[in-house]
């Protein structure tokens, strides 16, 4: 079933001619944006030069760090009065990546998750559970509005409280669930403990699993467990959200939509464009974005295209699931971490060293040690525990996920030189 | 600036005019889809054809909160589950929770009576709204949501909590219109206080505030401590969510979208309808709403309507502030909790003895809910480390029942005061 | 000077914690006349100690790397007879002052034991206590 067949079952020459006039409009419209606007008039590039995909490498890239540089509004290509939503996505620094949308760009999301959830049969005769967190993270709403569109009935339940969930999946007969495969898991094992089993208790048919990397045999469990179809859904809130790249059917690959997004494979290290096949880090630029297009965007993902056509018709590429990052973020509960934040909120803290680890086990658990600061022990227990609970809450506010804190003697980590390898992480997702 | 001049502004035949021909439609839209509406009608000998004239509503049954959850899921229904295409559902729960189904064109009204709301306080395209309410089954969330979309607003979705995180959104996007419940509105303004943050980084200039009952004294300091315009909002799952009525900056009064629902007020005890001007419970009926038509619910507010000019410009009929309810429900940062809920959950945990008080305060501008209940004599001999597993345990049983986190203090056995009729169960020393 | 000083340690909630600080202190030949453990549900603990030479333990324990601290605490007299401890709550409780910790220490002699108190401020107590002619530890 095709939301829009024409578009995604367009042929090649017609696209790489949509692809060209989009990509130098867009250009056109980051000249608006006085970071691009430099950039280019530095390296003397016009619209008129670039006459494909191919003149991309002549642009240069953009990483998180000039959305750092650049937040709250200095990435904007259009005037604040017409930007209608803002989402934000975890930093490296106390600053998060702030993100905008015009109504356009709302819409351009929505017709994406579209195409997805037709791609994979959901209709207007489906109750979609949306088990994402609503709020300022893109997954919940752009699903949300998405789901809509296709004319589902949505329940807008957001994450947690898993006996709610499963209440509500029974009296409401859910039949399709977006939510992180760690959460699958942890939802399968409080089913098992209540002793309510899929296939005879619920009316599921589908989920949309993504948010955090994971393996095809944990898809086959979850599938299994539940007796659904699981599709894997890839996004990022830079490129307007989930929606991104989806699978099909066919379950072998994400297709990328081609005509909002496009594409290269790169070495993480030297910046060089892999030939098509080869495993590198993802690189995006947005072809229909207006309110922050970004051009050549590091997304630190690493995966490959698949050149082989796929037999669902539709001519956009598919990238296969995500092998890994080229930093050292890592995603707990759908949430993006990266190290630095949660060594920021140790240093800020009086009581603790530097010394720090951070342990990542069964789906969802984090679990941040530290050694406590010997000079500033007081002998009282109490203290302590307030340094524990100060800590937690501190490190929960900066990253959105809960962690255990456990406080260790000094030299109890193994002192380091260099860079240090501060996440393990033991999980089997 | 008005959202909608034509809705807003009409004179007193025209609307009533256009009430009346919604009013035949939806009784007569509740009467062939909605069984219930039917049984009802039937019972009370009452057909559609029979509503002649606006005063004749008066003569349909009543609906109520305790209806909506015998109906649970989709009982009242009236469009079939492919046009509905959102639900929400009401806090705290004494069994099932209420369910609200929503068509397209519901969305579309909702987003239009929230524009109007926002617009009433302000709001333009230009504008930064910070929605601090709930985001998900919540109402509050969307509802907000949906209507500065409408308006073109930039919407800062941050839903609830985080307060450090609100603070960094406010200073960096410069948020101009924020949306909360009043008593957060005041933890925000105690935390930038305590932040220091220099009050020139802050730009907001209105708030929306609802979901709980507020003073005019507590207007008075949300607007002083936080330098913006603070209006009420008033809504309620059962009829739409937010967007029901909304101050304007005249502050006499909350506007009721009347054109989407007819209010009326009746005697709590007599349920005979009351002339304008005098106080009794809030009654509502749906003229437009097709997922969940609502014949005269009972919202167990207590207020009294004034119609008449407004120097607004609006003719839309307006509502008191709500200072008090029907019953002993509670509202606790915005949540609905029914003491009862707490009793059941108590009374099915061993070592429990059934007497216990629930005190609400509100120390840090914050509700605070603290459950005080005797356990029995084997349990508080135990190790204290038992003892506090035992408390935790408590704590989390309440917080599953209601959704919301309680402080739970075990007491000895025989220590809370007895009494000889009605227990007095709640002490609730906030002074609204 | 009648505080007596009080070593705490900080340990992880694990087998042989214990035994690594008394390891250190038997090498030495530091007795230890009192000791009280708490462990809080987080994992870790606070191992406190009387003994006989604190300050030398204390920078003992410290150069072999332990975190250690030395606070004062009160050591107060008491009678070996029914009512001796009720007397002293008496005496707390009448002036306010809330016990945070406490443990009793019975030196050699077995002639009387000491009840170790802490409290948060240690300067009243002490004059308090005093004046209401309670004996401490010499």
């Amino acid at each position: 079933m095709f939301w829009n067949k024409e578009i995604e079952t367009i042929n090649k020459k017609r696209l790489k001619t949509l692809q060209i006039e989009r990509l130098r409009k867009t250009i056109r419209k980051a000249f608006n944006v006085p970071f691009y606007r430099e950039r280019f008039k530095s390296l003397g590039i016009r619209p008129e030069h670039i006459n494909g995909p191919e003149d991309l490498k002549k642009l240069p890239f953009t990483t998180r760090e000039h959305l750092r540089e650049n937040y709250p509004y200095g990435m904007l290509a259009i005037p604040r009065e017409k930007v209608i939503r803002l989402h934000t996505s975890s930093g490296t620094t106390g600053k998060p990546k702030a993100i905008f949308y015009s109504r356009r760009d709302i819409d351009i999301s929505t017709e994406l998750i579209a195409r997805c959830f037709t791609m994979t049969e959901t209709t207007k005769y489906d109750i979609f559970q949306n088990m994402m967190t609503y709020g300022l993270f893109t997954g919940a709403l752009i699903m949300h509005y998405g789901a809509e569109k296709v004319g589902a009935l949505v329940i807008p339940i957001s994450a947690g409280n898993t006996e709610r969930q499963i209440a509500y999946m029974k009296d409401f007969q859910t039949t399709v669930v977006h939510l992180t495969p760690s959460y699958a898991l942890y939802m399968a094992d409080v089913l098992t403990r209540l002793g309510i089993e899929p296939k005879r208790e619920l009316y599921l048919k589908r989920a949309y699993v993504g948010a955090e990397p994971y393996s095809e045999e944990t898809r086959e469990k979850i599938e299994e467990f539940f007796s659904i179809d699981v599709y894997n859904s890839y996004g990022l809130s830079e490129m307007g959200g989930p929606g991104v790249a989806f699978e099909c059917k066919e379950k072998n690959g994400m297709h990328i939509w081609e005509d909002c997004f496009l594409i290269e494979i790169i070495d993480p290290d030297t910046g060089e464009v892999l030939p098509e096949g080869s495993e590198g880090e993802l690189i995006i630029t947005t072809l229909a974005r207006e309110a922050m297009p970004l051009i050549r965007y590091r997304t630190m993902d690493i995966t490959s295209i698949i050149t082989e056509k796929c037999p669902c018709g539709r001519t956009h590429r598919r990238i296969r699931r995500i092998k890994g990052r080229a930093d050292d973020m890592f995603i707990v509960r759908g949430v993006n971490i990266f190290p630095q934040q949660i060594e920021r909120v140790l240093m800020g803290v009086k009581g603790v060293g530097k010394n720090y680890q951070i342990i990542l086990d069964q789906y969802d658990m984090m679990t941040v040690r530290v050694e406590i600061d010997r000079e500033v022990f007081t002998g009282r227990i109490e203290d302590l525990v307030y340094l524990q609970k100060e800590l937690t809450e501190k490190i929960r506010d900066e990253v959105f996920v809960k962690p255990n804190v456990e406080l260790l003697e000094p030299g109890t980590l193994p002192a380091t030189e260099g860079k240090a390898k501060r996440v393990i992480d033991r999980r089997t997702l | 600036m008005i959202w909608d001049k034509k809705s807003e502004c009409m004179t007193e035949k025209e609307r009533q005019r256009l009430q009346l021909e919604r009013l035949k439609k939806i009784v007569k839209y509740a009467y062939e889809k909605v069984p219930f509406y039917r049984k009802r009608f039937d019972k009370a000998k009452i057909k559609p054809e029979d509503i002649k004239t606006l005063k004749d509503i008066s003569r349909l049954p009543f609906t109520q909160k305790d209806d909506l959850r015998e109906a649970y899921p989709f009982e009242l229904f009236a469009a079939p589950l492919q046009e509905i295409v959102e639900i929400h559902t009401s806090s705290g729960t004494t069994g099932k929770p209420v369910v609200a189904g929503y068509t397209r064109n519901d969305i579309e009204v909702w987003s239009e009576v929230m524009a109007r709301a926002l617009a009433m306080a302000g709001t333009t395209k230009d504008d930064i709204v910070q929605n601090c309410y709930g985001y998900g089954l919540f109402t509050g969330g969307l509802g907000v949501h949906y209507g500065a979309h409408r308006i073109g607003a930039t919407v800062v979705p941050i839903s609830a909590g985080q307060t450090k995180r609100q603070i960094q959104c406010m200073v960096d996007f410069g948020t101009t219109i924020i949306t909360c419940t009043p008593s957060y509105s005041l933890y925000l303004a105690e935390a930038i206080e305590e932040e220091k943050i220099d009050k020139k980084k802050i730009k907001l200039k209105a708030g929306c505030f609802g979901a709980e009952m507020w003073t005019e004294r507590m207007r008075e300091e949300i607007e002083k401590r936080l330098g913006l315009q603070a209006l009420n909002i008033y809504g309620l799952t059962e009829i739409i969510g937010p967007g029901v009525a909304q101050e304007c900056m005249e502050k006499t009064g909350l506007h009721i979208a009347e054109d989407h629902f007819y209010p009326e007020i009746i005697s709590p005890e007599t349920l005979e309808p009351l002339p304008d001007g005098q106080k009794g419970e809030l009654v509502l009926t749906t003229l437009t709403r097709e997922g969940m038509p609502m014949i005269r619910f009972r919202t167990k507010d207590i207020t009294s309507l004034k119609r008449g000019e407004c120097k607004c410009g609006r003719t839309l009929v307006k509502m008191e502030r709500v200072q008090g309810r029907t019953d002993d429900m509670l509202k606790i940062r915005g949540v609905i909790v029914f003491p009862s809920a707490i009793e059941r959950t108590l009374l099915e945990i061993k070592g429990i003895e059934p007497h216990y008080q629930i005190i609400v305060t509100r120390p840090h501008h914050l509700d605070e809910l603290e459950v005080q209940v005797e356990v029995s004599k084997e349990i508080f001999s135990d190790e204290v480390k038992h003892l506090e597993e035992f408390r935790k345990k408590v704590e989390n049983k309440i917080e599953d029942a209601i959704g919301l986190r309680v402080k739970v203090t075990l007491m000895e056995p025989r220590t809370l005061p007895r009494s000889e009729g009605k227990a007095k169960r709640v002490i609730d020393k906030r002074q609204l | 000077m009648s505080y007596l000083k009080q070593l705490s340690i900080f340990a992880e909630n694990k087998p042989g914690r214990l035994e690594r600080v008394t390891n250190v202190l038997a090498e030495v030949g530091i007795n230890i006349l009192a000791i009280s453990i708490s462990s809080s549900p987080g994992g870790f603990g606070v191992i406190k100690f009387i003994v006989n030479e604190p300050e030398r333990a204390f920078h003992l324990l410290k150069e072999k790397g332990f975190t250690v601290s030395l606070n004062p605490v009160l050591a107060i007299a008491l009678e070996d007879r029914p009512g001796g401890l009720h007397n002293v709550a008496i005496i707390f409780s009448k002036h306010n002052i809330n016990i945070e910790n406490a443990h009793v220490l019975i030196p050699d002699s077995r002639e009387r034991a000491y009840l170790i108190v802490e409290v948060e401020d240690i300067d009243r107590a002490f004059n308090i206590l005093k004046k209401e002619n309670i004996k401490f530890y010499e």
